[in-house]
This record gives structure tokens, sequence and C-alpha cells, in this order.
């Protein structure tokens, strides 16, 4: 049906056009345009030009104030609004050049559209206007760069000691969060441990794998640093996180990191929004294959407190995965797990149906 | 010079004597003359833009109306549309088309392709190329390899899936995406047969800038749209084999098993043997090539601009050498700033800062550049011919876009931007649509001395306008969502509560790159039905200075009948004070215009008179 709505239109205009066209030719015909060197069409494609920059600024004042309300979503992170400030402060530059430039450019090609009486100004070259032009480009710039590498510097040095550090492993498609448990350290992984149970390639004979936990959601406390380790397991996919003015890529072979720290809870979002349904989102944004746009995860931000009181609750993976992992680690690590449990758990905890989630929504 | 003019002048009596008895087949097939390769890759490129264009369209369709029916186009996409959706991986696979298309044979080809063959010789006053036989393979090479990428679209499985830029290890394991097999091989196949067409073309351009040139073409005596070609074809020979490497690299990977680009993968349950390898190499090798890339594509098209803005203002560029200066700043330039397409691929965060400082110094000849073109348009007498306005939109687009590039390129800022579409607003106009327009005016305006007819003025200005006000249409909006922070390469925003917003703009960007796409048929029509039946031209319709002019209306093998003219001053003394007329072409000389001279000049015809009589 759209389709043929399209055929309609496009024959529609088409026809129009075609006519437009042929009065012109007539017209042009009967008043001898023909046989001047510059036809009525100049006059008109001039003011057109006119009119499309007056048209066009006024539609983008009108569309673009309304439209600020969805512009950047409300920076949570200390790094994120500071980078706001940043990207703020370069548009405004932009867009009094852009204005400015196309103020120069319309009005210049209007004013001096052609005339028979008229010569063009012979107007080789002028090195004092150069110069001016090519140096105060070089100051706004070096003025640009100097905050956005001070900028980009502060945001990438390295983690403080305390922060609070979240693994995050990329596959197709889905993401799998890990947690160092309550020693605080991460168990080694490697890719070649990956099965459909230990999906993160967890290496079972480090000690401290024994209390990492695998939740569904990842929740981090409000103004506390936080560490995203990164990485994937089959291609590159990269984490964004809107809200938190955080991108980086997720890439095979090569961990990557990314830390910041939160401002607001997402409660404190809910009710700012007055959106109860509000969530911090993570998206996809390296392009990874069929389901790349829906590797959807959810960060919930919460007062300390709460996370710590969250933080404790945890079940440690290995608990819930007892069995598995005595059937896979070698008879001098077997010691690290309690002996054969009394009442088998089920096997596959929640991360399995996390994973499983987002695969359904893209069969779909 | 002379000795080379008059050997070439010999064959030019040669050329002349075989011109009769070329069978069909090395006149318009395999041909060695300029004009015609030029001809051919511009008939090439407008089938490719069609193409590409097309594939566009259809993953907007899918992209605006994610919940409309599209079992109406099944009859050209078959089993790629499921329960009236178009597949997600297709979609992937058209968007990696749409780019590969556009990007290298659309504006790297047919642009660079018909203008550099086409105008080069022309301009500087040489029979043909430097070699025309490698000119031919050029145009061949691009035509095979074009064969085998139509082919790819094809193929059970599917196109190339991973993106136009490729990234392993998604484009080296037919397991994460189903293009990823047999079409990715294809896409690897054909990109190296272009590479290698895309070399031999520059080595002619090359070599028949630097040899060829007449007598008096000095190289600051040589038009704009030269240098612009030269340059390119500098670039694209320094850095075209760069991605020849990556390519072969990825080929080792996928098939010897090598481990160049891969580490560490445990795919479709299995842990594959690759070790040691690194994805971010690959990024590196390609974007040492994609960055300038951007300029092989944009500063063939800022040269044509160059010309027809002086042409139509009926003035000199304004800063004549500033523009060189500039473009070999943004030639050199090119080559180190490829990074700031990596901020944040995990790459060491210190290379970020320095590819910054890198970019953001390439937005000062860039600046200069805009500016130059203000400046020539200010107090001049301006025609507006539809290639004098494809060109004044070409400006426009680079402003417009060049401007976004100065917050992308600042790697604090583009933490938030990379991937959104905002970079898709920012390339697509700065890059896309300023080629685009600079192609379309290039062709309004040598059209007369392409086919010896004119194309229609009306159609023309029908074509700009629904074409300049349906592209800002279709990339403006894009800066809104790329704000809002939506990912590029999205099958669907259904699936995110931040990607809630602009649905409204969605549809509208696609509604409008139909009216877009539509619209170029209007210049097809006027293109193909010009070749016929057009208003025949005269031999120099614009009142232009450049040689090409010079030549008959349909310029034979050799161009000029006679003696090659000689060059006496630069292209652009229009609207000279105590000229005649508004313009004075290049091969007139200072002696014939005594009322217009500057004092300088007046001592040039000393030489100049030296010079004829030596002849």
């Amino acid at each position: 049906m759209l389709g043929l709505y399209i055929s309609i239109a496009a024959v529609l205009i088409l026809a129009i056009l075609f006519l437009v066209f042929r009065i012109q030719t007539f017209i042009d015909i009967v008043r001898g345009a023909n046989s001047r060197r510059v036809g009525t069409s100049n006059k008109v494609n001039a003011f057109l030009l006119l009119a499309f920059f007056v048209v066009s600024t006024a539609l983008f004042i009108w569309y673009s104030v309304p439209a600020s309300k969805f512009f950047l979503p409300k920076a949570v992170s200390e790094h994120g609004v500071r980078t706001d400030q940043m990207f703020w402060i370069t548009m405004s530059i932009l867009i009094i050049a852009f204005i400015g430039t196309n103020i120069f450019l319309f009005s210049f090609v209007f004013k001096y559209q052609f005339k028979e009486d008229r010569k063009a100004y012979f107007y080789p070259d002028n090195h004092k206007l150069e110069i001016i032009w090519t140096v105060i480009p070089a100051i706004v710039m070096a003025i640009l760069v100097y905050f956005g590498w001070k900028e980009w510097s502060s945001i990438t040095r390295p983690a403080p000691e305390n922060a609070e550090v979240v693994e995050i492993m990329g596959k197709q498609f889905a993401w799998q969060v890990r947690y160092p448990g309550k020693d605080k350290k991460f168990g080694g992984y490697n890719f070649k441990l990956i099965d459909a149970t230990n999906e993160m390639g967890m290496n079972l004979s480090d000690p401290h794998t024994k209390d990492d936990f695998l939740p569904s959601e990842i929740h981090i406390p409000k103004g506390q640093p936080v560490l995203f380790k990164i990485r994937a397991r089959d291609v590159i996919h990269s984490v964004f996180a809107p809200h938190f003015r955080l991108k980086m890529d997720a890439v095979p072979g090569l961990p990557t990191k990314f830390w910041f720290t939160p401002t607001k809870t997402t409660q404190e979002m809910r009710d700012e929004l007055g959106n109860p349904k509000f969530n911090y989102e993570i998206a996809c944004t390296e392009v990874c294959g069929r389901g790349h746009f829906a590797m959807r995860y959810i960060i919930v931000v919460e007062e300390p407190e709460d996370y710590e009181t969250w933080f404790a609750a945890q079940k440690p993976w290995s608990e819930s995965n007892l069995e598995y992992i005595l059937t896979k680690v070698d008879e001098k690590s077997k010691g690290l797990y309690p002996a054969p449990p009394a009442p088998a758990p089920a096997p596959k905890a929640d991360t399995a149906s996390v994973a499983v989630a987002p695969a359904d929504t893209v069969a779909k | 010079m002379s000795v080379a003019e008059s050997h070439l002048h010999d064959h030019h009596d040669d050329h002349e004597h075989d011109h009769h008895d070329l069978p069909w087949i090395k006149k318009y097939v395999f041909s060695e003359d300029h004009k015609v390769i030029a001809k051919q890759y511009l008939i090439s490129g407008i089938i490719w833009a069609i193409i590409g264009g097309g594939l566009s369209l259809l993953f907007r369709l899918q992209l605006a109306y994610p919940d409309a029916n599209f079992d109406w186009l099944k009859p050209l996409l078959g089993g790629w549309i499921q329960n009236g959706k178009l597949d997600p991986e297709f979609y992937l696979a058209l968007v990696t088309m749409h780019g590969t298309i556009m990007v290298f044979f659309v504006l790297t080809a047919g642009l660079s392709g018909t203008f550099s063959n086409f105008l080069i010789p022309l301009q500087i006053g040489a029979r043909d190329m430097a070699s025309g036989f490698l000119n031919m393979l050029s145009y061949w090479f691009f035509f095979v390899s074009g064969v085998i990428m139509l082919c790819s679209l094809f193929i059970e499985t599917g196109p190339a899936g991973g993106g136009w830029t490729v990234y392993p290890p998604l484009s080296a394991l037919p397991q994460a995406i189903s293009g990823s097999g047999l079409g990715m091989t294809l896409w690897l196949i054909s990109m190296a047969l272009f590479i290698v067409s895309t070399l031999l073309g520059g080595l002619n351009y090359i070599t028949t800038v630097i040899n060829l040139r007449t007598n008096g073409m000095s190289f600051l005596r040589m038009p704009l749209t030269i240098w612009a070609f030269f340059i390119t074809a500098i670039i694209g020979l320094l850095s075209f084999p760069v991605l020849f490497s990556a390519a072969l690299l990825l080929i080792f990977d996928r098939t010897f098993g090598t481990s160049f680009f891969l580490s560490d993968i445990y795919i479709a349950g299995q842990a594959l043997s690759f070790e040691g390898g690194s994805p971010v190499l690959f990024q590196h090798l390609f974007w040492f090539l994609g960055h300038p890339e951007v300029y092989i594509v944009l500063l063939p098209a800022l040269g044509i601009t160059s010309e027809i803005v002086a042409t139509n203002s009926r003035k000199p560029i304004f800063g004549y050498k500033a523009m060189i200066g500039s473009m070999l700043a943004i030639a050199f330039l090119s080559f180190i700033v490829w990074a700031h397409h990596m901020f944040i691929s995990g790459m060491n965060p210190f290379l970020g800062s320095i590819f910054m400082f890198l970019t953001l110094i390439i937005a000062v000849p860039s600046a200069v550049k805009a500016f130059n073109y203000i400046t020539t348009l200010w107090r001049g007498n301006i025609i507006f011919t539809p290639a004098m306005l494809f060109s004044i939109g070409l400006v426009s687009f680079f402003i417009s876009g060049g401007l976004t590039g100065i917050v992308l390129g600042n790697s604090a800022a583009d933490i938030q931007l990379h991937d959104t579409y905002f970079v898709v607003a920012h390339f697509h106009i700065v890059m896309g649509s300023a080629s685009f327009f600079g192609m379309l005016a290039g062709v309004y305006h040598w059209f007369p001395k392409m086919f010896g007819r004119m194309m229609d003025e009306k159609l023309g200005y029908v074509h700009f306008w629904i074409t300049f006000i349906g592209v800002y249409m279709v990339f403006f909006p894009m800066h809104y969502i790329g704000i809002a922070g939506f990912p590029r390469r999205y099958y669907s925003f259904t699936g995110f509560d931040f990607t809630q917003s602009f649905t409204d703009l969605t549809q509208i960007i696609t509604i409008a790159a139909i009216v877009t796409f539509a619209a170029q048929f209007i210049f097809l029509f006027n293109f193909f039905f010009s070749i016929f039946k057009g208003r025949r031209a005269t031999e120099n319709p614009w009142r232009s200075n450049t040689l090409e002019w010079t030549t008959p209306v349909e310029p034979g093998h050799g161009n000029w009948p006679g003696a090659i003219p000689t060059v006496y001053r630069w292209a652009y003394d229009y609207s000279k004070p105590g000229a005649e007329d508004d313009f004075i072409p290049q091969n007139v000389p200072f002696s014939e215009t005594k009322g217009s001279n500057f004092p300088h000049e007046n001592e040039q015809m000393v030489a100049e008179a030296e010079s004829i009589h030596g002849k």
C-alpha cells in the first residue's frame, strides 16, 4: 500500500514538474528570453537561494527549540556533565560560524546575481584577509583542542584505587556481567574454557573465581567511582551507556576499560523525569551481526548503602553451578569448593536466562 | 617541452590516420582515448549510484516503518523478506553495500575516474593520457571489480554485511554473520581489483600532469581542477596499497588460518585457534586508507567547484595560491588523522590526544577553502547555471558538514557521538553529498564538451532544487537523532527506552530520501535525452578560460585538430579591468591584451615574444 502511495506521489510530482517546465519554456520563447545572455531563471534562482536560506534557518530554529528536550539525555556521570558543557560550547561556536558563513554565502549569491551592465570585481587575492581567516580558526581550534585534551586526559586517566569494578563481556547478542565478589578480586579467564554453562570462560581453578557472581543487572553505587572492565568473546561490540556518556569498544583479545562516577540514582531519575519505568540502559554501538540492535542491558544506580545490601545478597556463581564445576576442575582445585552438595541446586542460574532472553527478541 | 610536444604531435598524426580504421570495439569498448574512458567511468558511476542509492531506500523503509508489511518487495528481494520484514542480516548487508558502492564505485571511480580522465589532458593541453593502454586497463579492472561486487548481491548467503569498514572478526567469521562467507570473499576480491584500477589510473594522472603539460602551462598556471586531481591521485597512490595489505591479511586470516587480526574467539559453540592477532590493527590499516579516502572523494569535487564558481561568478578564484596550499595541507594532514575514527576502539588514549590535535588542525585549511569560495562570489556577476547551483550547494554542504567534524574530532565529545547518527549526518553531508554535488556540477558543466550538446537548464534547476532541499531534509535531521544518542546500523529503534523519541524524524528522513532519489531520474532523463536530442553546444558555451574550451565542439582523437595551444596566463583572468570581454582564455598572449595587462605581465611579453619566435 505504501509503495502505491509513493509511486502515485512520484508520478504526480514528475507530471507537475514537467508542466512547469513546459510552461516556462513557452514563456521564455514569447518573451524572447532565449536570445539574452541570462534569462529570467537567473533572477528566480537567486531569489530561491536567498529564500531557501531564510526559510531553512527559520525552520531550523523553530524545530530545534522544542526538540531540544530530546537532545543529549540527561548526563548522570561527573565527566558527562563536563563533556556536555564542552559539547554545547563547541556547538554554539559552530552554530554562529554556520549561520554567519551561510549569511555571506546566500546573501552574496543573491546580491551579486548577473546584471548586464555590471562587471565583476577583479579581486584575485588579499594576503591580509587570508592571514586573518587562517589565524582566527587556528586560534579557535587551539582553544577547543586544549579543553578537549584536558577533558580527555582526565576521563582516560587510571581509575581510582577504590573504584567498584564490574566486568562486562560482549557476545552475540547479549552482555554478560561479572562482579569480583566479596574478595573484590576477579578470578582469571580464558576463552578456551568457555562453554554453554561457563559463558565467560572463568578459570574455575582460580581461588578468586569462587565468590564471583554474575547478576542479571548491573548495580552501581551513586557518587563512587566505577570501573568497567570490558571484553568480548566473539566479535567486536561496543558498550554504550548514553546517560553516563560512556562508550568503549569490547574487543576480543584486547581487554578495554572505562571508569566514571554516577551522580544520580535510578530512583532519582525516575522522580525527576516523572517516568516510573525509567531505566539506565546499555546498548551496543559496534555492528556485530543480526542482533546488534537488541543488546540491551540495564544499569541500576543505587545509594551506596542499598548497593552494599544488594552486593552482599548476591549468590556466587560457583554455588549454583557446583556440580558442573566439579566435573571440570582437577583434583587439586576441588578442594576450593565444598564437598558434593546435599541439595542439588538447579544448574545454570540467572545468567543463562539473561543470555537467552535477548536472543529470543532477535528471533522475533 | 617542445621536443615532447613535437613527438606527441607526430603521434597525433598517426592517430589521425588510424582513427577511421579503428574497429568499433577498439573505439568504444576497449578504447584508449581518455574521453571515451571518462564517459565509460561516468556511465558506470551513474549506474552504481542508482544501485547504491536504491539500496539505501530499502533499509530506510524498514527503519522508518518497522510495523509495515514489506511483502510487496518480495519480487525484488525474495527470501530476504521474512514475515513481511527485511531480514536483519540483509539489512546490515544493504548498509554495507550502500557504503561500499557509494564510497568506492560512485564517488571514487565515478567522480575522480570521470573527471580526471576527461579534464587532465584537455586542461593541461595534452593529446591524451601518458599511457592510454594503462588507462584502458584501469577502467576494465574497475569494471570487473564492479561485476564481482554486483554478483555478491545475488548469492544465497548474501553480500558482505559487516559494514563498509569490514572490521574483523565480524568480517572474518562466517559463523558471525552469513555475509562473511562467500559475500565477503567476493567483496575482498572486488576491492583488490578496484585498488589495482585506482593505482593504474592514479599513476597515469600523475605522470600526465607532470610530463605532458603544454608549452607555458607551468604548475602555477594550472587550473585548480588539475591541482585537485593531481593531489587526489597522489593521496590514492600512497593510501590504497595500505588497504590492499589489510585486505590481503584479512584474506589470509579467513582462508589460511593466520592470526593477524584474530585472537581469543569463542563462537558458535567452539573456541577458535586464533591467538595473538589484533582487531585494532586492522582498524589502523583500514583507516590509513579510509581517512585519506575522504579527501580522495572530496578534493576532485572541490577542484571542479573552484573552476565552476570562478567561471560563473565571472571572477578569478580568490586566493589561488592559498587554495593550492590548503589542498596540499589537507592532503598531508589526511594521512595523520586516521585514528580519530578509533578514539574508543581500545587504542591507547594517549594516541587519542595526538590524533585529536592533528584532526582539529585540518579544520584550518578547510576553513580557508570555504572562505575563499565565499569571497569569490563577493562582487561577482553570478550566472546560475545548473552547474553553478550545484557548486553553491557543495559549498553549503562543505560548511555544514565540515563544522560538525570539529565536534567529532574532539575525542572527549566524541565518546557520546561516536557511531551515532551524528556521525552519519556529518559524513553524508561533507563527504557524500558535497562530493555528489561536485560530480553533478561537473556533469552539467562539461556535458557540452563531452557530448557536443547542452543539457536542458530548466530540468537542471528542478533537479537541483529538489535534490538540494531533499539532501538537507535527509541529513540535517540526523544530527538531532544523533545527539539524542541513536546508534547507527540499527535495524530497529524499538528495543530501547532512550531511542523512543524522534520516530517522526526517522520517517521524514525516509520520505525525503525517496523524493530525493526520485528527483535523480529527472537528471537521468535530461542526461540521456540531451546526449541525443540536446541543443547543439558551441565551442565555449560558458565563456570559460581553460584550454578544453579551445577544442572543437566535439574534440576528436588527439583533442586539437592542429597544434596544441600554448598557454600564456593563469586560468582565472575573468573580468580583468581594461579587458574587452569578461574573460581572457589561457591561450591568449599578453601581447594581445595590452589594455588589461598588469606591469609584471607586460614584462612577460618579452619572454613570450621569444618563445613565439623560438617556434
